[in-house]
């Protein structure tokens, strides 16, 4: 089985979110950056154990600049056998999955990962493009996956429950909560992860489609209002007449 | 020109989701140009009437397959795009909807909005629309250049209202490949609103202490319509399962009334129903950061509130 598996870096999920140059930029000062939870606890490592049960290779993928390289090494740490990053700024969904795309049509894998969003644009779109770019089947939201060496057996999440899908040759999946137990690199990893190839490439698309003219915060909370435990009255009126919820 | 939107009938029953894409084309062709042309696919009843919430006419492709997948859809969209000079494609940002419209927009060669929440404006370079980011931590305003786009529209973002009458249908036959991923099986919960589309939740996290405590979260969903949701931790120690998790790994929601009991809001918890438009905090330590992002709260034990609250909306209900 040849595997290959798309990482994204992303503020942390605890970062302070907030904005520069007018409200046209997200502020990177302060944050810390880590591998997309989806893509490393899911995604990346359902990869390992298929590639463990069924023989290959893992490989990842990254589309962004050198600072990127940090969490591309934790995912060699955690186990990927290569890594491979196209060198430019991750500007747009569009952008991502045909440079990803690009990479593997000349390399012909099994199975390509995603996880199911990044969680700062949470868009769910890289997958479903570079599925359609390679014209693949494309399994979103996968929270169960088997694989016999010929025909995958997919559980996928939907609206309050999953379906079950099976599909045989290459496909591309995204990766939820469910698909695999998080792996924590060891000094092992670490160490031999410092000597595993980084391949660093040219993009073939640098113009995205999409830009975001500016961003803006939620309105600030007004306080939460305390109800007396003893009057649940008083809070049914509260959501009836105030937040006119009920 | 104008905006097609897919109206998804889940078993054969349009339901709230196709109504709200349904209006929300109306509303982006008021903007951009042209009509809504709404697109049902397989088995549903009385499409016409989506008429009401905005639509100037239904294509309806009747034939059941037994199951499609995201490539089969985006074949049949992209030909009804051909067919009808469509300048927008409008679809849920549901478990379908997230699957089509990726590959969709490359099929098109168009940019793409997902999860969007507000209505397109026209600009110089194409449109621009605002959706979340960050996990509802911020909003962003994107510029989606190009004379077509793909945008999937975030659900309970847009209250469907009835603006006009049943419509035309037409019944149309598409040549379409045979699917390559095969259903074998869907298990869902039948009965209960899904929680993505849920106005009302309920949901309850390890203040409960124990599977067995929950009939009480039952009966409070129960007496107000509410759909039930749990935190990460609940349905990691199989408490509850798995599609009832709320929160950043788990199910993002937007309700409008999000009661959350026993439930501290870890920064993880609120990414999920940070975009509920009420939120009510049942918790027995006021140091519980969940107080900070409510609306309103209740600090005190559970298992003494809860059913007080449960009696009050039967008084309430009944009134």
């Amino acid at each position: 089985m040849k595997l290959l598996v798309c990482i994204s870096k992303t503020p942390d999920t605890t970062a302070k979110i907030a904005f520069k140059e007018d409200n046209t930029q997200f502020d990177e000062n302060g944050v810390q950056f880590i591998l997309n939870p989806y893509d490393e606890w899911y995604a990346l490592v359902r990869a390992l154990e298929i590639k463990e049960q069924l023989g290959g290779s893992v490989t990842v993928i990254n589309v962004g600049g050198p600072s990127n390289d940090v969490v591309i090494r934790k995912a060699l740490a955690i186990g990927a056998d290569d890594a491979v990053r196209v060198n430019t700024e991750a500007i747009g969904s569009d952008v991502v999955a045909a440079n990803i795309a690009a990479y593997a049509r000349e390399n012909d894998f099994d199975i390509i990962f995603s996880g199911k969003e990044t969680i700062d644009f949470n868009s769910s779109e890289v997958g479903a493009m570079i599925a359609e770019h390679l014209d693949l089947p494309f399994i979103s939201y996968a929270s169960h996956l088997d694989h016999d060496g010929t025909t995958a057996t997919i559980a996928r999440d939907i609206e309050g429950g999953v379906e079950v899908v099976e599909v045989s040759g290459s496909f591309v999946l995204s990766a939820a909560k469910g698909l695999a137990e998080q792996r924590i690199p060891n000094m092992r990893g670490i160490m031999m992860a410092k000597r595993k190839p980084l391949n660093v490439i040219d993009p073939v698309v640098v113009e995205s489609k999409m830009d975001i003219v500016s961003y803006s915060l939620p309105p600030v909370k007004e306080g939460v209002k305390m109800i007396d435990p003893e009057n649940m009255d008083e809070l049914v009126r509260l959501l009836h007449e105030e937040a006119k919820v009920v | 020109m104008s905006v097609l939107v897919l109206a998804e009938s889940p078993k054969g029953k349009l339901k709230k989701a196709a109504f709200e894409v349904v209006h929300y084309g109306f509303k982006a062709a008021q903007e951009l140009g042209g009509s809504c042309i709404a697109l049902v696919i397989g088995s549903a009843d009385e499409v016409s009437q989506l008429g009401k919430y905005g639509a100037s006419k239904v294509i309806h492709v009747p034939e059941d397959r037994g199951g499609m997948d995201s490539a089969t859809y985006t074949d049949m969209i992209a030909q009804v795009v051909e067919r009808e000079s469509i300048h927008t494609v409008v679809v849920n940002h549901s478990s379908t909807g997230k699957a089509i419209a990726g590959r969709l927009s490359v099929r098109l060669d168009t940019g793409i909005a997902s999860q969007v929440n507000t209505v397109p404006q026209k600009s110089d370079q194409g449109i621009t629309v605002g959706r979340p980011v960050f996990s509802g931590k911020a909003f962003a305003k994107y510029l989606i250049k190009g004379d077509r786009r793909v945008l999937s529209l975030m659900g309970n973002a847009m209250a469907p209202q009835e603006v006009g009458a049943a419509c035309p249908v037409e019944e149309v036959s598409l040549q379409v490949p045979t699917p390559r991923v095969i259903i074998k099986e869907t298990k869902t919960v039948d009965g209960v609103v899904p929680l993505p589309e849920a106005e009302l939740v309920v949901s309850a996290g390890r203040g409960m202490k124990g599977p067995e405590n929950w009939g009480i979260i039952e009966e409070l969903a129960d007496v107000i319509g509410a759909t039930t949701a749990c935190s990460r931790p609940v349905a990691d120690s199989g408490w509850r399962p798995h599609h009832e998790h709320v929160g950043q790994t788990g199910v993002a929601i937007r309700p409008n009334l999000y009661i959350a009991i026993g439930i501290s809001g870890a920064i993880q918890h609120l990414a999920g129903v940070n975009s509920s438009k009420c939120i009510v905090v049942i918790n027995k330590d006021p140091e519980a950061p969940f107080f900070k992002a409510a609306d309103y709260g209740v600090c005190a034990d559970l298992f003494d509130v809860v059913p007080r609250l449960t009696a009050a909306f039967k008084k309430f209900k009944a009134l």
